[in-house]
C-alpha cells in the first residue's frame, strides 16, 4: 500500500488549513417580527411563514 | 407505488425506504401536520399526494390499493370519509412543505409538511369576452405596441382600471390609424395576426394580476 514517505510539516499543515473559512449566512427580516431568520425559512421567533402560523415557537 | 426513485435509498435498502415513506404517510394523514427532515418530507410528498388521489376516487379498489401503503385501517377511514372529500375543488397540491431551520442535534434540516385546509382558489378565468372589443381597435402594428405597453401597466392596477385603459388605447389606436394606414396599409390578415399576439399578452397579464390578487 502507497504511504506517505516524509512527515507533513507544521507549515504545510498550518497553511492548507488556513484556507477553511467560515461564511455568515444571509439573514433577511421577518415580515411579521421583524427579527433576522433565513430565507425561505419558517421564522423561528414567531413560527411563522408568508404569514402563517407554521410551528409554535420555543420560548 | 410510485416509480423507483433515481440514486440513492433513504434508510439503506428499498423496503427500509417503502416501509419509512408508508409510515410518514400514516402519520402524516393521522395528524394532519409532521415535523421531519427536507429529504423525507420531498420524498413522502408524492406518495401522500397520490394516496390521496385514491382517496378522492373513493371506490372499494381504491381502498384496497390504499390499504396496501397504509396498513392502519382507521387512518384509511379518516383519509376515505373526511380528507379526501375535503379536497374535491383541488386539483393536486394536497400538501404543503415548510422549511424550519435546522436540528439540535445532527444540524439536519428539518421541515412541516402538512395538509394544506385552504379552500382552493377559482381558477384564472379566460378573457374571451374582450377579444372581440380588441380586435376592433387594434389595425396597426404602433397600436399594437401601445396597447402591450398599457396592458403591462395596467396589469398592476386593479382590473376596473385595466379595463378602462382599455378602452382609451382602443380610441388612441382609432386615432393612429388613419396616420399609419397611409404609410403602411396592412392586409386584413397582418392585422388579425397582430390582434392575437396583443390579445396574447393581454391574457397573460391579466392572469398574472389574478396571481398577485
Amino acid at each position: 500500500m502507497a504511504v506517505p514517505k516524509r512527515k507533513m510539516s507544521r507549515s504545510n499543515t498550518r497553511s492548507r488549513r488556513a484556507q477553511w473559512k467560515t461564511a455568515a449566512p444571509s439573514l433577511i427580516a421577518c415580515p411579521q417580527c421583524r427579527e433576522l431568520k433565513l430565507p425561505h425559512t419558517a421564522c423561528p421567533t414567531c413560527g411563522t411563514y408568508n404569514r402563517r402560523q407554521v410551528v409554535t415557537p420555543s420560548a | 407505488m410510485p416509480t423507483p426513485t433515481k440514486g440513492r435509498r433513504m434508510g439503506g435498502s428499498a423496503a427500509h425506504q417503502q416501509h419509512m415513506l408508508a409510515n410518514l404517510a400514516t402519520a402524516l394523514f393521522e395528524h394532519g401536520k409532521i415535523t421531519t427532515t427536507q429529504a423525507r418530507a420531498r420524498r413522502l410528498r408524492p406518495v401522500a399526494e397520490r394516496l390521496i388521489t385514491f382517496a378522492k376516487r373513493g371506490d372499494l379498489h381504491a381502498r384496497r390499493q390504499v390499504l396496501t401503503v397504509v396498513t392502519d385501517k382507521t387512518v384509511v377511514k379518516t383519509l376515505f370519509d373526511e380528507i379526501g372529500p375535503s379536497y374535491a375543488s383541488r386539483d393536486g397540491g394536497y400538501t404543503r412543505i415548510t422549511k424550519v431551520g435546522m436540528r439540535k442535534g445532527d444540524s439536519a434540516p428539518m421541515a412541516v409538511i402538512e395538509l394544506v385546509r385552504e379552500e382552493a382558489a377559482a381558477r384564472p378565468q379566460r378573457r374571451r369576452a374582450r377579444r372581440g372589443q380588441q380586435a376592433a381597435g387594434q389595425r396597426s402594428g404602433a397600436a399594437a405596441q401601445a396597447a402591450e405597453a398599457e396592458a403591462t401597466e395596467a396589469a398592476a392596477t386593479a382590473a376596473e382600471a385595466e379595463a378602462t385603459e382599455a378602452t382609451a388605447t382602443e380610441t388612441e389606436a382609432e386615432a393612429q390609424v388613419t396616420e399609419v394606414v397611409a404609410e403602411v396599409g396592412p392586409t386584413s390578415e397582418a392585422a388579425a395576426e397582430q390582434s392575437d399576439t396583443a390579445d396574447a399578452t393581454e391574457a397573460e397579464a391579466g392572469s398574472d394580476e389574478a396571481d398577485a390578487k
